[in-house]
């Protein structure tokens, strides 16, 4: 709880290169070439027509120059008439010019941002879970969100426009100089110290607005932690910490935001005052040149407002390259994203895609049969391949090594030398105090992390010779925390499923998992659950995503505590609908509870990152004092006090 | 950030009032018809204006000065052109009579107003910001502080992404209405009534001609704030689908992963995509219709103007320099028209959002603070522990139903009661009473005969500390998530807690122990070590009563004993109330309540009612054999 401000640091994990350093703000957008390129027709053309339609906006002066020297001073209606003509064709120009740039560039545009948040999208689903373990979820959001939204104003005004107003300012100035030399001369004077001042406002603004960034992220945190943790804010009375630890940051971040308006004021007052200086001494000697005759009172006036009409251009300079550089921070935050690597297949599909065949239903209750059959020896050393079929067929762990990516190398590893062999058919219980890393090994098997070391086999295939699809259509998985999506209850279920799955197979695994409350909603297996629907219970839940692991009858299942949140009488029922499962399927389940291991044909010890025993509950509880305590809560020989124990039996 | 004074013939709005969008989305449409679930929490009538008033009322000085320093701004700024006439008009002419006097007057004004110009420039932006920057930071507080102060069982309802949208897209939105949007309409009311007053005193029939062209305008605008608010509608409607897509699958992603949902979430998501493509160009090409319209309607009016001024000059009715004024004020009179579209996106999405805002802060929290705060009577024995009475409580949602028919209850000081009872029996709301999570419908909840309402929150905290089943964790440290129980701790103290209750190891096995920051690099911890760092919270705290509901479900039998010795050590003599799945814990209960439908159906020691046949007996039995 954070009683003292947290320092402003991004709350994007560490791997976030210093991207306003490194990397200059040209290189960074060129890297949306990929994503313009299929626009860049209409991009150009608009840029095109924009600079057409700027150019025509430069020419009314000169028509109003033209109609005061010519018709007006010669009395003429006719050449007053066809003056005011010219105004008015080069006016409907102007106006339909501009239409037609922003209706050239509308979908295409739309369609960019569109196309690099699929990108985003499809990428993300496809990194490693590693990744997602260390980014936040709203980070990612605002990638796909606001700064794609930022990327393509970028595209439809910055980009265009430093373009169009650096022509229009070059042909207005170069108007301007045709007109009058000295004038066009004394207008120039203030181009170089503007331009300064915009490259030091430029290195300080982008310094104050990372620094405001970073300090949004951090109240929002204090925000998204005291709505979440409520309960707990409440039950400790903390709020007015709490609310503390708000107003400090809040303050820091106001204060920052001033300083970021205060360099925005001094820019924008350079950036007024200069040009309009530089008009002004325009306006004096041209006055005198005019009295002197050097000059038509036509040219002066058709001057000063070609000057007037630039003004827009050379100010909007500033905050045209202050969006700019707001849109290569957010081009680097979507690549930071994008470059990450997904998760590489291997080539080979097409082995397994033979073995998928059969259906896994035949397959596994064919194994299931050869695995009873097999010897109950526990085999240690790592057989030859194809010595002995029996052997081979089941999950196999050998020598898994594991350590989180993003732990320090030298760390000890969280799993240092696990060998375990679950029979084809068998079901394993995964025993360990809290901590040991039960749900990191069960992780492992549909590879949503990777082993460092060592490998797991399934029916002897390595599982890293197998694509993901195919080995995640192998293996079911229960997580402990059931998460369900926005779709119906029967969506939800049947996604364990593959594709021709329907009613009959929904219904059977709602009876297995004893979800058969499912029907009795408002609109039965359609009722709409998750977070745009109807909010269930923790125990409904978790037996619906039970429902979702069984439905497939996969041939491998991996269960992590998957009766903890269910009521004595439930958790019974299940257990009796679950042996029937676990008949057929080989079976990796993570337990807490003498009921959980009892569903297993044998249990396994995970203890100081390997395993310390393998055997039938009854044995381990004689054999291993570790085991006795974790089931019965006996402390250890050697623990004198402890309460008297009831149940271990 | 736009300088008043820019001209933007073609500028691109900043438009995308997508803060509200972001809001929306978070929100998540739902077809209900609770207010909860369409996120429209009923406010009064015109709630909107007056908080956007409430919000400005402290400061109307400096709003004023704002507005006054923009006005000179502005005037310094207008002031050109007229420089330009009176040179052309009477500094020359003078200047051919040898008279320096005029142009000398012209270029010091000139001088004068660009530095002014530049000068209030810097001013207005400070000051406009310093209004922004205070009005929001009150907001911000305003709603958090709110949103704290509100019962749990809002909580409950509203859920957590609303109040995090609330606080930051929908503030957002806001913010860009205060630095952008008002800044743009005092701007583009300014400079219409400056040019149009000039043009009328420069020439009174270009000028009533000017202001008529208004008219036409002024439709336009009407029509395209229509036609947009109709697609702004669908848009943000648009992204809140996406949005919620986006965060469902990146919240799930090992389900995603492990059920190869990635093919399909990609097809459901172009589909919301493709949606928000849609909208986002008709959003587009609005706008483009929008700057057509109010172009060609402007730059007619300028070539008639120019016309029928020519002439004049021509039969001698009009100066040519007038003419020359008239005709620079006239491109700027029509320039702002653009802006006055971008002001209106920003004041639509500020609108919604404040309006959300609103519905927010007038809910009143169903558990206020009370006005005249009692103290606990000191404790009388030597025990810690305080005696509990429910005085003939019932309780119901506000929404109907009721939960807990009307009952009386006394659990003596030192007491441990296990409450037990199948999911909705209305074990945690009893907890959630004696919490004061919830206040009792009817009837009171007393502490040591003290109502719970009348303690202030840090005496109530003393007194009564709940600890749940979800086991959240703060950003900060080990040792700060478990100070929370109790601020200000010292760290032997934090470890004696840690010791007791068995989290001490796995603690110290930490990268940096208990200074180790839970949200970074190595920090990962299970879900039984979050809990066992929640009862180490409130072993620190130390209250009167402890509240246990289903805190022990992620734990190992280990833990589970570690925590029962813990109560029956550290925590002795306390009352303790303890909800559980498991019936382990009753093993350490001096007594136990059976709930069924919202009454307690069974009451007594536990040997008395497994001795039984009652409900008790049978789940006793039930999880015996559970045990094997």
């Amino acid at each position: 709880m954070p009683t003292k401000p947290a320092p402003a640091t991004d709350l994007a994990p560490d791997t976030v290169p210093d991207t306003a350093e490194t990397r200059s703000t040209v290189r960074a957008l060129l890297r949306l070439w990929p994503y313009v390129r299929p626009v860049r027709t209409r991009l150009g053309a608009a840029a095109v027509i924009a600079i057409l339609a700027s150019c025509v906006g430069l020419v009314i002066p000169l028509v109003l120059k033209w109609m005061v020297d010519g018709p007006v001073a010669d009395r003429d209606p006719a050449g007053v008439w066809l003056g005011a003509l010219y105004l008015l064709l080069l006016g409907l120009a102007e106006a339909l010019l501009f239409g037609f740039r922003r209706w050239l560039v509308a979908r295409p545009l739309a369609g960019v941002e569109a196309g690099m948040r699929a990108d985003l999208y499809r990428h993300l689903q496809r990194l490693p879970v590693a990744f997602h373990d260390r980014w936040a979820s709203g980070q990612l959001l605002s990638r796909g969100t606001t700064d794609l939204m930022l990327l393509r104003m970028f595209l439809a005004f910055p980009l265009t426009f430093l373009l169009v107003n650096g022509v229009t300012i070059l042909v207005g100035v170069g108007i301007m100089l045709v007109q009058d030399w000295t004038l066009g001369l004394v207008i120039l004077g203030p181009a170089i110290p503007v331009m300064i001042t915009c490259g030091i406002f430029e290195k300080k603004y982008s310094a104050v607005a990372r620094r405001a960034q970073d300090q949004v992220g951090d109240l929002t945190t204090v925000v998204e932690e005291s709505v979440l943790g409520i309960r707990i804010i409440k039950g400790f009375g903390r709020h007015r910490s709490q609310a503390r630890a708000f107003h400090e940051l809040s303050h820091t971040l106001r204060g920052t935001e001033l300083r970021k308006a205060r360099l925005l004021a001094a820019i924008w007052a350079v950036i007024v005052t200069l040009p309009e200086v530089a008009i002004g001494a325009a306006l004096v000697v041209g006055a005198v040149q005019v009295a002197d005759g050097a000059l038509s009172a036509g040219t002066l006036v058709a001057f000063l407002s070609t000057a007037l009409a630039l003004r827009w251009p050379v100010e909007s300079i500033g905050f045209l390259l202050a969006m700019s550089q707001e849109a290569a921070t957010a081009t680097d935050r979507y690549f930071e994203v994008m470059d990450a690597e997904v998760e590489a297949d291997p080539a080979a599909g097409s082995r397994a895609a033979g073995a998928m065949g059969v259906p896994p239903l035949e397959r596994s209750r064919e194994w299931g049969r050869v695995g009873a059959a097999a010897p109950s020896s526990e085999q240690r050393a790592v057989p030859e391949v194809g010595t002995n079929a029996v052997e081979l067929q089941g999950l196999r762990f050998e020598h898994v090594l594991f350590r989180y990516p993003d732990a320090a190398p030298d760390s000890p590893p969280l799993l240092t030398d696990v060998d375990l062999h679950i029979r084809s058919g068998e079901s394993m219980a995964l025993v360990g105090a809290t901590g040991s890393g039960k749900t990191t090994l069960t992780a492992l098997v549909p590879r949503l992390h990777e082993v460092t070391e060592g490998r797991i086999t399934l029916d002897g295939e390595d599982i890293t010779a197998l694509s993901r699809e195919e080995l995640r259509s192998m293996v079911a998985v229960a997580f402990e925390e059931p998460t369900l999506f926005s779709a119906t209850v029967g969506e939800n279920v049947l996604m364990g499923a593959g594709a021709g799955a329907g009613e009959e197979e929904l219904d059977r695994a709602l009876a297995v998992a004893q979800a058969d409350f499912a029907h009795a909603l408002p609109e039965g297996t359609g009722t709409q659950v998750g977070e745009q629907g109807l909010s269930l219970s923790g125990g409904q839940r978790q037996r619906l995503a039970l429902a979702r692991a069984v439905v497939g009858r996969p041939r491998f299942l991996v269960l992590d505590d998957p009766l903890s949140a269910l009521d004595v009488h439930t958790e019974a029922a299940v257990e009796a609908a679950l042996r029937q499962v676990l008949a057929d399927t080989t079976a990796l389940i993570v337990a807490h509870r003498p009921s959980t291991v009892l569903l297993a044909d044998r249990v396994a010890l995970l203890s100081e990152g390997r395993i310390a025993a393998v055997g039938t509950h009854h044995e381990l509880l004689r054999t291993s004092p570790e085991y006795a305590h974790l089931m019965s809560g006996l402390d250890k020989p050697g623990d004198a006090e402890g309460p008297q124990e009831r149940d271990g039996r | 950030m736009t300088a008043p004074t820019a001209t933007a013939p073609d500028r691109e709005q900043p438009e995308d009032p997508e803060p509200g969008d972001l809001a929306e989305a978070a929100s998540g449409a739902v077809a209900a018809d609770d207010a909860f679930d369409q996120d429209v929490l009923p406010s009064p009538p015109g709630a909107t204006g007056a908080l956007l008033r409430s919000l400005l009322a402290p400061m109307k000085a400096r709003v004023a000065l704002t507005v006054f320093l923009l006005l000179l701004q502005q005037a310094a700024v207008q002031a050109g052109p007229l420089l330009v006439a009176y040179a052309i008009d009477h500094a020359v002419p003078a200047l051919r009579d040898d008279d320096h006097g005029p142009l000398i007057a012209v270029g010091a004004g000139y001088l004068l107003c660009s530095l002014a110009a530049g000068g209030l420039q810097y001013a207005f932006i400070a000051a406009a910001a310093r209004v922004s920057q205070d009005v929001l930071l009150d907001l911000r507080g305003r709603i958090f502080r709110h949103a704290q102060a509100l019962s749990v069982d809002f909580h409950e309802r509203y859920t957590s992404g609303r109040l995090i949208s609330r606080s930051t897209t929908d503030v957002e939105s806001l913010r860009e209405l205060l630095d952008e949007g008002l800044q743009e309409l005092v701007t583009v009311i300014l400079s219409f009534v400056y040019i149009a007053a000039l043009l009328l005193w420069l020439d009174l029939g270009l000028g009533a001609v000017a202001v008529a062209s208004f008219v036409p305008l002024y439709a336009l605008v009407r029509l395209y704030q229509r036609r947009a608010g109709r697609v702004y509608r669908k848009r943000s409607t648009a992204i809140a689908s996406v949005i919620v897509k986006f965060v469902e699958t990146m919240n799930g992603i090992r389900p995603v992963r492990a059920f190869r949902r990635e093919a399909a979430n990609d097809a459901d998501f172009a589909v919301l995509n493709h949606r928000h493509e849609r909208t986002n160009g008709d959003a587009l090409l609005e706008m483009a219709r929008y700057v057509v319209g109010s172009r060609l309607v402007a730059n007619t009016a300028v070539a008639g103007i120019v016309l029928w001024g020519a002439y004049r000059v021509a039969d001698g009715t009009l100066a040519l320099g007038v003419l020359a004024a008239a005709v620079l004020y006239l491109r700027r009179l029509y320039d702002p028209i653009d802006r006055l579209g971008m002001f209106l996106n920003s004041y639509q999405s500020a609108a919604a959002s404040l309006e959300k805002i609103a519905g927010l802060l007038a809910q009143t929290p169903s558990v206020p603070e009370p006005s005249a705060p009692k103290e606990l009577p000191p404790l009388e024995s030597e025990h810690p522990g305080r005696e509990v009475v429910f005085d003939s409580v019932s309780f119901g949602y506000r929404t109907g139903g009721e939960v807990l028919p009307r009952f009386e209850l006394t659990l003596p000081a030192g007491q441990t009661v296990a409450v037990v009872g199948s999911t909705g029996a209305g074990k945690s709301t009893l907890a959630k009473l004696l919490a004061r999570f919830y206040d009792p419908s009817a009837g009171r909840v007393l502490l040591d005969g003290t109502d719970l309402r009348e303690l202030a929150v840090p005496e109530l905290r003393r007194g009564v500390v709940m600890v749940t089943q979800e086991a959240f964790l703060f950003s900060g440290t080990v040792a700060d998530n478990i100070a929370i129980g109790r601020p200000e701790a010292t760290r032997e103290e934090i470890e004696r807690a840690a010791k007791a209750i068995g989290a001490h190891d796995f603690i110290a096995a930490l990268p940096d122990g208990y200074d180790t920051d839970v949200r970074k690099r190595g920090g990962r911890i299970s879900a039984g070590q979050r809990q066992l760092v929640a009862f180490a919270r409130a072993l620190l705290a130390d209250p009167a009563v402890l509240i246990l509901d289903e805190a022990t479900s992620s734990l190992d039998i280990p833990g589970e004993r570690a925590v029962q010795r813990a109560m029956a050590t550290v925590l002795k003599g306390r009352t303790a109330v303890v909800i559980a799945h498991r019936l382990s814990t009753v093993e350490i209960a001096d007594r136990v309540l059976v709930m069924e439908h919202g009454r307690i159906v069974e009451d007594g020691a536990p040997d008395e009612l497994i001795a039984g046949t009652g409900r008790f007996a049978d789940l006793h039995r039930a999880w015996r054999d559970s045990l094997a």
